[in-house]
């Protein structure tokens, strides 16, 4: 087999004195997407910050490409090509679209001072791709829908040629029309040879959408399965009851 | 992902006002301003809108303004200040002592050209470490800015206080004192020059701005409403200028010294005083802030760490030196007002400063900057210190008691919140 994209082996991290993430294992290749399924408070968006630096963790190591990592914050995981679209989306409602697209990262003329018009051309351009309707980009992102400021969540991942991509709930505020969309999207950056984690609770979304899941519960890792190894009964079982049926049989 | 948007039509009608793109909070606070100045005007007998009187105005609101700039990043990452007329107090302090004791104590004779610049450098030096302090106290040690600062106006004004043993220190360099106001001035031909630099600069930002936008095809606004704003930035300058080199030097004031004012004899030589150095400092200041607020790094994470603090640290920004950068900048806002203010007084006195902080926090307030973070504008802040001194000189003016001119500017920094908030709720943001 390949070596994997991401490989994060035996991490833990605790929180006072919760055990949030206890020694789970997870592994990434190219092309592929994991979902991560498990209860409110299973632990997978917290073993998901590990990897996007937003949290250090206790122990375990991360190997990208093969290679042992060192994240100790987001800028680290930008680093490493790793992208992030949070739950809680992660705008500036005060700023425009460009603003937020671009932050941390602006674009600078040659006096290093940023170049909004710039940064609005390039915003022009992506979104026209993600989402063709995109108008209001002088507008702070307080101002737009639901589905436009995921939108905008998203063009930030993709535009800075993410290898690893990460989606905490993508499509938990979204419309029957705006899911689709994401699903396309995932669809087409994984024939790119992006390696994706998803993070959702709807069961059968993630049959449709992953090549595997990964189940947690109480900051443990149930079992990682293909999909269509198992059915979505299996999966629900391991959810709720934390043991793997094939294991058991 | 649908766009309400979409079905909207290209070209919506829009009114004069949106063609222009002016902030309508701008217009609001010029209003405001203009109305406080007619409305005094009028209860003056006319003595409000004076060349003198605006003259003076402007020499009382700079020190304030130039502490309100360095307010609003503090502000807009939810943050506060409560420290500045201590930190103000502290600094003129050690600038006093440099220029009058300790430099003359090191064998420099007094009158000597340096003695002011090392003074305002020690100053600017120990206002910026100041500052610092406070933004590390606050970032890395998570001690809420409120109590670090309320700490601070005990501890600054005293350290001020006991650095001149409690005495009123001066009379400061000769050099020094140009920065107070009437002391220092450019006079009539050297305001208009500038005044004409200024024109041709705004005239030029406008077009230029048009030029880059046609260039990346973004839409723009008519050609009439560039000209229009062209026109009235060089219609103010322009009158702003007229106004101050109205104002002449009286004659026994050049009296005393004519070759300073470029006569022979007082008599028959009407010398004006024009532009007051520290109103060129506070512009220079102002210019310099709204660059790094719009144009820098520094200033869009300021703004994206007051909309959303948790965004910006997963965005990678080190929110927690942002915080030292911002009050050491404000700390060193905090000595230029002090070089001013004490200059503008001919000596330091340890009272310098005292409640400076209300009328900088209500400054920037009155601007229009939200103590919920995120939002403020620095020409706000200077509207909103120049509002509130108007209000003040006017009812001296007009002899309203001591404590009702207090009263007065309490409830209009109340009022003027409450017209923000209503502002706000009607343009359905937060």
């Amino acid at each position: 087999m390949t070596t994997p994209l991401v490989e994060m082996k035996n991490v833990s991290i605790a929180f006072g004195g919760v055990q949030a993430v206890d020694n789970c294992s997870i592994e990434l290749h190219a092309g592929e997407v994991v979902g991560l399924l498990g209860h409110n408070g299973a632990g997978k968006s917290t073993l998901i910050k590990m990897l996007s630096g937003a949290y250090k963790m206790d122990s375990g190591e991360i190997h990208i490409n093969g290679e042992k990592a060192t994240i100790h914050s987001p800028r680290d995981a930008r680093d490493y090509n790793i992208e992030t679209i949070y739950q809680t989306l992660a705008l500036a409602d005060n700023l425009d679209a460009a603003s937020n697209l671009f932050l941390g990262r602006e674009l600078t003329t040659a006096l290093g001072f940023v170049d909004d018009d710039r940064m609005e051309a390039e915003t022009r351009k992506i979104m026209a791709r993600l989402n063709p309707n995109f108008r209001k980009l002088k507008e702070p992102v307080s101002a737009l829908s639901g589905g436009q400021r995921q939108s905008v969540a998203i063009a930030r991942a993709v535009y800075f040629n993410a290898k690893i991509l990460i989606m905490d709930e993508p499509t938990a505020a979204l419309g029957v029309h705006e899911t689709a969309m994401v699903a396309e999207l995932i669809h087409e950056l994984k024939k790119q040879g992006l390696g994706i984690f998803l993070i959702s609770h709807d069961t059968r979304e993630m049959m449709e959408l992953c090549d595997r899941v990964a189940v947690m519960k109480n900051g443990q890792m149930v079992g990682t399965e293909r999909v269509e190894d198992v059915t979505e009964d299996d999966i629900l079982s391991m959810i709720i009851l934390g043991k793997n049926p094939r294991e058991a049989a | 992902m649908s766009d309400q948007s979409a079905t909207a039509p290209k070209t919506p009608k829009r009114g004069f006002l949106a063609t222009l793109e002016i902030d309508t909070r701008l217009l609001g606070m010029i209003g405001a301003f203009v109305l406080i100045a007619v409305i005094f005007n009028v209860l003056t007998e006319g003595r409000f809108l004076t060349p003198r009187n605006i003259f003076n105005l402007t020499i009382q609101t700079a020190s304030v303004a130039i502490m309100a700039t360095g307010m609003v990043f503090v502000i807009v990452t939810r943050h506060i200040d409560l420290s500045v007329g201590a930190i103000l107090a502290a600094c003129s302090a050690i600038m006093a002592m440099t220029q009058v004791r300790w430099l003359p104590g090191m064998g420099l004779e007094i009158g000597h050209w340096a003695i002011p610049w090392i003074a305002i450098l020690a100053g600017i030096v120990v206002g910026g470490a100041i500052g610092a302090f406070n933004g590390w106290l606050i970032g890395y040690l998570s001690i809420p800015a409120f109590i670090v600062t309320l700490g601070g106006f005990l501890i600054w004004r005293n350290v001020g206080w006991y650095t001149t043993s409690g005495q009123t220190i001066g009379p400061l360099d000769k050099t020094f004192m140009t920065f107070g106001g009437i002391n220092g001035t450019l006079g009539g031909q050297l305001s208009w020059a500038l005044g004409i630099v200024c024109i041709i600069a705004a005239v030029a930002l406008i077009f230029n701005a048009r030029r880059v936008k046609v260039a990346h095809d973004f839409p723009v606004k008519p050609l009439w409403a560039e000209v229009t704003m062209a026109g009235v930035a060089a219609a103010a300058i322009a009158g702003f200028i007229a106004i101050l080199t109205n104002y002449s030097v009286p004659e026994r004031v050049v009296a005393r010294d004519p070759s300073r004012y470029g006569c022979e004899v007082a008599e028959g030589c009407t010398p004006v005083y024009g532009l007051p150095i520290s109103v060129l400092l506070l512009l220079a200041i102002a210019v310099a802030m709204t660059i790094i607020a719009r144009r820098t790094r520094f200033g869009r994470y300021i703004f994206a760490t007051g909309g959303n603090p948790d965004a910006a640290e997963l965005s990678g920004i080190n929110t927690r030196m942002l915080t030292v950068k911002i009050f050491a900048l404000i700390g060193v806002l905090c000595a230029i007002s002090a070089v001013v203010a004490s200059s503008r007084l001919a000596n330091h006195s340890n009272d310098l400063g005292t409640l400076d902080e209300l009328r900088v926090i209500a400054a920037a307030v009155i601007g229009g900057t939200a103590l919920s973070g995120g939002i403020g504008t620095i020409y706000g802040a200077i509207l909103g210190a120049l509002i509130m001194q108007s209000l003040q000189s006017g009812m001296a003016m007009v002899g309203v008691d001591a404590p009702l001119q207090n009263i007065v500017v309490g409830a209009v920094l109340v009022f003027a919140v409450l017209i923000d908030i209503i502002y706000r709720k009607r343009l359905g943001a937060k």
